[in-house]
């Protein structure tokens, strides 16, 4: 019951059931969005949403999901750092 | 693919496996002490090993793996239930692909399909209602398996049924909830947990909040975490820095999946459609209280359980675990699979004795085939 | 060749009757006005009677293989159960190093299945013969009653000679060997599980069906130190890096940055919780190579459209013999079983 992957919503199928399709790199599969609509059906084309088994579950909010990229990011960056010092070093230790 | 390949930078995993062993040793853990870290949801378990992430972690830490598998803790009792109804003439029974090797007395659904049943794999609920819709002179019964991520698909597909006034559509419905069995685990004197990585779908349904007793009553912090390996590292290094600063609380590591509040729409549809069993069988945890979910008897018409006069309705059933299983054990932490004694032998991935060596989230499946127990130490 | 056909008589029935499979006129109709009229067999006999020069070579060899074919939609996109079977059967010859030269095929056929898809069939069948440099040369049809089967299952079997000196075998492999695929992984599973429909998931996939004799010679004669090849049909890269691995005795080491994958395969494994090592493939094989050559072989393989996307994608190793691992993006390594039963789309 874990097993959920981000799709964008690119077509309303369905208003009367709520039901829309999502593209999941190039694999399209009808799901409903009964979980995440607020206001017109319409709106919701182009979000990217979470699907579990056929339902959009969630709106991924693009602000969060960049910021977290980005601490990850500055993680990443910070670290390269130091394993430059650090390899930096060694090669000066290594010099005779 | 947006949104998951981002999450999987090996960079930024080097980052935080660094930042990880740094507070692992601050806070003075070690292989033979180590800080103990329970991944509730079996998701969480199969990533660590598809990514090989317990390995690449400070020794000090041990993960030590949850009941959050649903196939894993479903009784045997149930699913002879189940192969019970799909036997009956003119019955569709439908399924998620995940229930379809879990063992009963009498054999699994996939045998039971292979001896004339009309068992069928189905990725969503929707495709059974459809089913039912395209094949009016059958009984079309979905089997609800799944925590609070999968309740509601179930709940509004059911509302959907009724909507339409579909007679020949039901749902047999084994939800459980998160809350009940964590509780059960941080009563227990001997578990001795240091933290939680919290699940991150379930936690997109039912938000944060269920979780403040973790912090608030018995102290222990608890992270709610995405799927991709960044989102594990980054929680578990979460969990550590507040054990280290003696903090307890509960975070939101997912906060770009899950809301604070949970899904209004989610939570509206299974309290509408269900109520709490007052007690539920857990495999491995025996009865908990009000675990477990029932269809509400205004929506009886699409509940399995009221038509064909089984399950609860009819009064609960226990069976007996196989010899030697440890099931139990295993799924609860207290041991690791490798100490299991049919580990290998006679339970492996082609005869399984437990749901654990069936399910991709359990324990057991996952040390199989990742290799867990097989790798060398790098 | 045409020698002793008789003038095809006129098949007018549009569905399969049990009378097609009785062994009178109608079943001479149904073989002569489907089958014959697209394989053009040479000669009517019972058995078709070939001579080949090759064979006669001394240290030459004859290679023979069977497979039968079961799959469901019986078409799909990118091919039919058809070239399926033909690809199938010339692949098995030419990854022992042979070259295919005659196919039989057999058609057990539901009782009610249209002649128009027989038709269809029987004329992809010959397309691809003819692209692989083969031929059709005998073949049986039977009909069974409604039910019985899934509108048709075709069994071929296929002839072919290994050349004199050629000695392909897994057991040839050695450490340090690399690991080579012709192209993306997964594509024809993948597409086969969006054509079956009961997971309502729609996508542009077609299945990866080729013929790889042509790719096999070029490499072999980029690369003569080319030691195995396997097509990675049911069960993936993954069952036939382990067949490799425990022949040879060897363990193997994959790359999972190299995997060649496309973004559809992708995103359907992790909708449905499946890993891609596992899936089918009906065009990509994996061969190993000594270390110096595989750059060579890499290049002959390119030079092909069946192999325009070869990438390395491991090496073999000493070590505990018939282990496959692969090094994940992270630096991790995980093993990479044999499948056990079917791998089955998931939730959790």
């Amino acid at each position: 019951m874990c097993l959920g992957i981000p799709g964008r919503i690119v077509a309303i199928t369905d208003e009367a059931r709520q039901m829309a399709m999502a593209d999941v790199s190039g694999v399209r599969r009808e799901v409903s969005v009964a979980c995440v609509v607020d206001g017109p059906l319409d709106a919701l084309v182009g979000e990217w949403v979470l699907i579990h088994v056929g339902f959009a579950m969630s709106l991924i909010d693009e602000a969060e999901a960049a910021r977290t990229l980005d601490a990850l990011r500055e993680l990443g960056e910070a670290q390269e750092a130091l394993d430059a010092m650090a390899e930096g070093a060694k090669s000066l230790e290594g010099t005779t | 693919m947006r949104y998951v390949e981002e999450f999987r930078d090996p960079k930024a995993a080097r980052a935080l496996i660094a930042r990880i062993a740094e507070a692992t040793d601050a806070i003075g853990a070690t292989r033979e002490e180590p800080v103990r870290i329970m991944e509730i949801c079996g998701g969480h378990t199969h990533a660590i090993f598809r990514y090989g992430l317990d390995k690449l972690v400070h020794e000090g830490i041990e993960f030590i793996h949850g009941p959050g598998c649903p196939v894993c803790v479903l009784p045997m009792a149930r699913v002879d239930e189940c192969v019970e109804i799909a036997e009956k003439p003119g019955v569709i029974f439908t399924t998620f692909g995940d229930a379809m090797r879990v063992p009963g007395t009498k054999g699994s659904l996939m045998q039971a399909k292979a001896r004339g049943a009309d068992v069928r794999m189905v990725y969503s609920p929707l495709d059974a209602l459809e089913l039912s819709r395209r094949n009016p002179d059958r009984e079309v019964v979905f089997f609800g398996l799944g925590f609070e991520t999968t309740t509601p698909s179930t709940a509004l597909t059911l509302l959907q049924a009724a909507r339409e006034q579909i007679p020949n559509f039901s749902i047999f419905c084994n939800h459980i909830t998160v809350p009940p069995p964590l509780k059960a685990l941080l009563d227990d004197p001997w578990m001795m947990l240091d933290g939680f990585v919290g699940p991150g779908h379930v936690s997109m349904v039912i938000g944060v909040h269920p979780y403040d007793f973790i912090a608030r009553d018995y102290g222990k912090p608890i992270v709610v975490a995405g799927f991709e390996p960044l989102d594990l590292l980054q929680s578990v290094l979460m969990v550590l820095e507040q054990i280290r600063e003696g903090r307890a609380e509960v975070k939101n590591q997912y906060a770009r999946v899950v809301p604070e509040h949970g899904n209004p729409v989610s939570l509206a549809a299974i309290e509408e459609v269900y109520e709490p069993r007052p007690s539920f069988e857990w495999r491995g945890l025996g009865e908990i209280d009000a675990s477990g979910l029932r269809i509400r008897p205004a929506f009886a018409a699409w509940d399995a359980e009221e038509k064909f006069g089984i399950g609860y309705a009819a009064g609960p059933r226990h069976v007996e675990e196989p010899e030697g299983c440890a099931c139990g054990q295993v799924m609860t932490g207290r041991i690791k699979p490798t100490a299991c004694p049919r580990f290998g032998n006679g339970c492996s991935p082609e005869t399984p004795l437990g749901a654990l060596m069936v399910s991709s989230e359990g324990a057991c499946a996952a040390y199989w085939q990742y290799g867990g127990a097989r790798v060398a130490a790098e | 060749m045409k020698d002793g056909l008789r003038p095809a008589r006129t098949l007018r029935d549009d569905r399969v009757t049990l009378a097609h499979g009785g062994g009178g006129r109608a079943m001479r109709d149904l073989v002569e006005g489907v089958f014959t009229a697209a394989f053009e067999p040479p000669g009517m006999e019972d058995q078709a009677r070939l001579t080949s020069a090759a064979l006669a070579e001394p240290g030459a060899r004859l290679a023979f293989t069977t497979d039968s074919f079961v799959v469901t939609p019986v078409e799909f996109p990118g091919g039919d159960i058809g070239k399926l079977a033909v690809c199938g059967t010339v692949n098995d010859l030419a990854v022992g190093g042979a070259r295919p030269l005659w196919l039989s095929a057999a058609f057990i056929i539901e009782e009610g299945c249209e002649v128009a898809l027989l038709r269809r069939i029987a004329a992809t069948m010959r397309a691809e013969a003819d692209r692989a440099g083969v031929r059709i040369v005998t073949g049986d049809t039977k009909v069974v009653q409604r039910g019985a089967a899934d509108r048709v299952y075709v069994t071929t079997s296929g002839v072919g000679v290994i050349p004199p000196g050629r000695e392909m075998s897994a057991e040839a492999c050695r450490p340090g060997d690399v690991a080579l695929v012709n192209g993306v992984l997964g594509d024809h599973g993948a597409a086969i599980l969006a054509a079956r429909g009961d997971l309502a998931l729609t996508t542009d996939l077609q299945s990866d069906c080729a013929s790889l004799n042509r790719l096999i010679e070029a490499t072999l004669a980029a690369a003569p130190g080319l030691r195995c090849a396997r097509d990675a049909t049911r069960g993936g890269i993954a069952s036939a890096l382990n067949e490799i691995a425990e022949a040879s005795a060897l363990s193997i080491e994959l790359d999972e940055t190299a995997l060649p994958l496309r973004p559809e395969v992708k995103g359907m494994c992790e909708i449905l919780g499946l890993d891609p090592l596992y899936l089918a493939n009906e065009g990509t094989l994996v061969a190993f190579v000594p270390a110096d050559q595989a750059e060579a072989a890499l290049a002959a393989m390119r030079s092909v459209p069946e192999g325009a996307n070869a990438v390395a994608i491991g090496r073999a190793q000493a070590g505990e013999p018939g282990r496959v691992t692969m090094r994940t993006a992270f630096g991790g390594r995980r093993i990479v079983d044999m499948l056990v039963g079917e791998q089955l789309p998931r939730i959790c």
